[in-house]
């Protein structure tokens, strides 16, 4: 029976391994805050790691013929099929290993998918994928909150209101996108009680993301992580200011990190604050630092405000679920 | 070379439909990941491999996917990392996992498929129809047909030496005719395991293994710059095949003592004036026909085809010009196609078109849907070319056969 890899949790990121798994050799936007995810995750996973990615920027902008940044085995899979391919070649060596054809190792299998991947197309793959226990693997969602690949078309994860190529404000709908972001963790955690590990992150926080990387990864069975990646194209904003607003996502409270293992539920960092009563940062503050928020009223603002107080003031917990029994 | 002659008992007698004897396979074969998907009739495969599993017969990672998307995904993925796998679909199905069926071959993928060929419904059809295989026939799968169960286990066989040989690394499917074929029992010879390791080797994914030991990258955008060498390297894989398929032959009739010819099954064809060509189990009822026809005096044969991908060209070519006229069955349809005919009916024409006698070749579509080739239908059909052989010319192209007017 192949066990999962001892990776002990980084007490800060002088801890973290100095060896780069993903190098030179993209060409991902300046900025691009998905790319730091990949760098981050396989960093923390380590060279004894099998990465799976699904059609995105992040296979698209990644790996050209002959120039791939990946120094650990990577394959592509089709863009709804993240979930498979993790489980396909988790069932793969499992067979190999159980039959003495392969050495007997652990070795981490990671399949990663943007939000469309995930969110949209992929999700019934992911949420069958959930449910094998006895395969050991990590799907991450890297959620940029478009199809940012294919010219910025608004996905299933993308925020009310935002202005992508599929839904642009005009002069008579101001507002095209009128879906609320989906609650991809949220859901999968509730959907799927035996999946040992379900967690949010994001590379502003760069420690708690690896932790969770690691941890999802020894912790044992199929395991989903999501992470907000600010993308400079896409939410069009200058790329210097991805790391920041990535914090700004998480201290307005529209973005929690939270991590449910075994289920419970722990919200982390500066979420965990928020939770205790600090006060949370106007949404405006995040909002209008981009420009596909750019066309919001005042009325709009005031509406994305009205939908994140009510998920920290009416929420059973807040970004993960909903207030479910009606008062009374 | 030399036969050996198999000593009993290396081989049992069992009397099992197409769909068991393809599950039996899976264990003489060692598979290692198996993903199964519901959808008539290939599913039947499923349920024996499943009980099979379930009593300690076939070891191997059983996934239940979500789709047949899934289902294909995963066993793509599982070979890629050097697992020996098995899946398969029937009709829509097949085309719910036609993305994954498409890549799998521009990625030099082993594996192998049972199609339960089905209808494409809507509207509403379980019955066989060979469209749902021909469908990928331009993709790189390698197709072949079965004609009996006993086809079915052998082809199954063939199928995982072929795909995995490195020479070839392509997927290969096995149409077994829905209900004639998944579903109808038959007498076959079950051969012992160690008679299936003699022919079998273990797949050997090499270099191109993905493994923390051997860190490479598969599948990377290539675009205009590469796309086209790797397409051509991907076509040198399909022609290189067509030997692979003939020596596997060879060595399948020296190990197991049966086969014939890898790619035609010719029946009473040697002084035969008039042959039809179909594939799969409607091979049947016309070696029926033929021998009924033959008791009247008339000069007839069939011709199956056991191979569509690779294209047996070269053996249709040299064996079809010596009759007078060439009646072509498809048990599918390619709408607006030359001449309106099927897509056998297309290719058998194509081949002939470098042939010094150019022999007149009348199309047929029959058993459309599952329903039966009927003696009276196969009746028709020699009549039908028959006259073509007397005028010397082909007449009317196309004909539907065993439908209402």
């Amino acid at each position: 029976m192949t066990t999962t890899q001892d990776l002990i949790p980084l007490k800060g990121v002088k801890q973290s391994p100095v060896e780069e798994l993903f190098t030179s050799g993209h060409r991902t936007c300046q900025g691009c805050e998905s790319a730091l995810v990949m760098k981050l995750m396989i960093k923390a996973a380590g060279p004894r790691t099998i990465v799976l990615g699904s059609t995105g920027c992040m296979y698209v902008a990644n790996t050209t013929y002959y120039s791939t940044p990946w120094v650990v085995p990577w394959m592509h899979t089709q863009l709804g099929s993240s979930g498979s391919a993790a489980l396909g070649t988790a069932a793969g060596l499992k067979a190999l290993m159980s039959k003495g054809k392969l050495k007997d190792e652990p070795i981490n299998v990671i399949a990663f998918c943007g939000d469309g991947g995930g969110a949209d197309m992929g999700l019934s793959a992911i949420s069958a994928t959930l449910t094998h226990n006895e395969y050991n693997l990590l799907i991450l969602m890297y959620d940029n909150e478009s199809y940012a690949n294919t010219d910025i078309q608004v996905s299933g994860s993308s925020p009310w209101g935002a202005n992508s190529t599929f839904s642009p404000p005009g002069t008579l709908h101001r507002i095209m996108n009128r879906r609320w972001k989906k609650n991809t963790a949220g859901m999968l955690a509730v959907g799927h009680p035996q999946a040992r590990y379900i967690a949010t992150g994001c590379a502003s926080y760069a420690t708690d993301m690896m932790n969770k990387v690691r941890k999802a990864l020894s912790i044992g069975g199929p395991t989903f992580m999501h992470t907000l990646d600010p993308c400079p194209k896409g939410w069009d904003y200058d790329p210097m200011y991805s790391h920041e607003l990535g914090m700004l996502a998480v201290q307005t409270g529209i973005w929690v990190q939270y991590e449910v293992e075994d289920g419970k539920v722990t919200l982390n960092g500066p979420s965990k604050m928020l939770a205790k009563g600090k006060k949370r940062l106007p949404v405006e503050e995040y909002l209008k630092r981009q420009g596909r928020f750019a066309h919001f009223t005042k009325e709009d603002i005031a509406y994305f405000q009205s939908q994140i107080d009510e998920m920290w003031e009416k929420w059973w917990i807040p970004g993960v679920i909903p207030p479910g029994i009606a008062d009374g | 070379m030399t036969t050996e002659t198999p000593t009993q008992p290396l081989e049992t007698e069992e009397l099992i439909s197409g769909s068991e004897a393809i599950a039996r396979a899976c264990a003489l074969a060692d598979v290692d990941v198996i993903t199964a998907y519901p959808i008539r009739p290939y599913d039947t495969v499923m349920q024996f491999v499943s009980k099979l599993i379930a009593n300690g017969e076939l070891k191997c990672e059983y996934i239940v996917a979500e789709s047949e998307h899934s289902q294909f995904e995963i066993v793509k993925h599982a070979s890629a990392v050097g697992a020996r796998v098995f899946t398969g679909s029937s009709g829509v199905g097949w085309f719910y996992a036609f993305e994954v069926l498409a890549v799998t071959c521009g990625l030099r993928i082993p594996m192998v498929a049972m199609v339960g060929n089905r209808a494409l419904d809507d509207p509403g059809a379980f019955g066989c129809e060979h469209n749902d295989a021909l469908a990928v026939r331009d993709l790189g799968w390698m197709l072949n047909w079965a004609a009996t169960a006993q086809d079915c286990i052998d082809t199954a066989l063939l199928a995982w030496r072929v795909a995995e040989d490195p020479r070839v690394f392509l997927p290969c499917a096995i149409s077994t005719d829905g209900a004639f074929l998944t579903h109808s029992q038959q007498i076959v010879q079950v051969p012992d395991k160690s008679l299936v390791d003699r022919f079998l080797p273990p797949y050997d994914r090499g270099k191109f293994q993905l493994h923390p030991d051997n860190p490479i990258t598969i599948a990377p955008q290539v675009n205009e710059d590469w796309l086209m060498e790797i397409r051509r390297q991907t076509d040198a894989a399909m022609r290189r095949a067509r030997d692979v398929i003939t020596e596997a032959h060879e060595d399948f009739k020296r190990i197991f003592g049966r086969g014939g010819d890898p790619f035609l099954e010719e029946y009473m064809t040697d002084d035969a004036d008039v042959v039809l060509i179909g594939m799969g189990s409607l091979t049947l009822p016309l070696k029926v026909t033929v021998r009924r026809l033959r008791e009247k005096g008339h000069k007839v044969g069939f011709i199956r085809v056991k191979w569509f991908r690779p294209f047996p060209g070269p053996e249709l070519l040299e064996s079809l010009s010596r009759f007078k006229a060439v009646g072509v069955i498809d048990r599918d349809y390619s709408l607006g196609s030359p001449l309106n005919g099927g897509v056998l009916f297309n290719e058998v024409r194509s081949i002939m078109y470098s042939a010094e006698k150019r022999v007149p070749i009348v199309g047929f579509i029959a058993g459309l849907g599952g329903r039966e080739i009927t003696i009276p239908v196969t009746k028709e059909m020699f009549e039908v070319t028959q006259k073509a052989a007397e005028k010397g010319e082909a007449g009317q192209e196309i004909h539907w056969v065993g439908v209402r007017e």
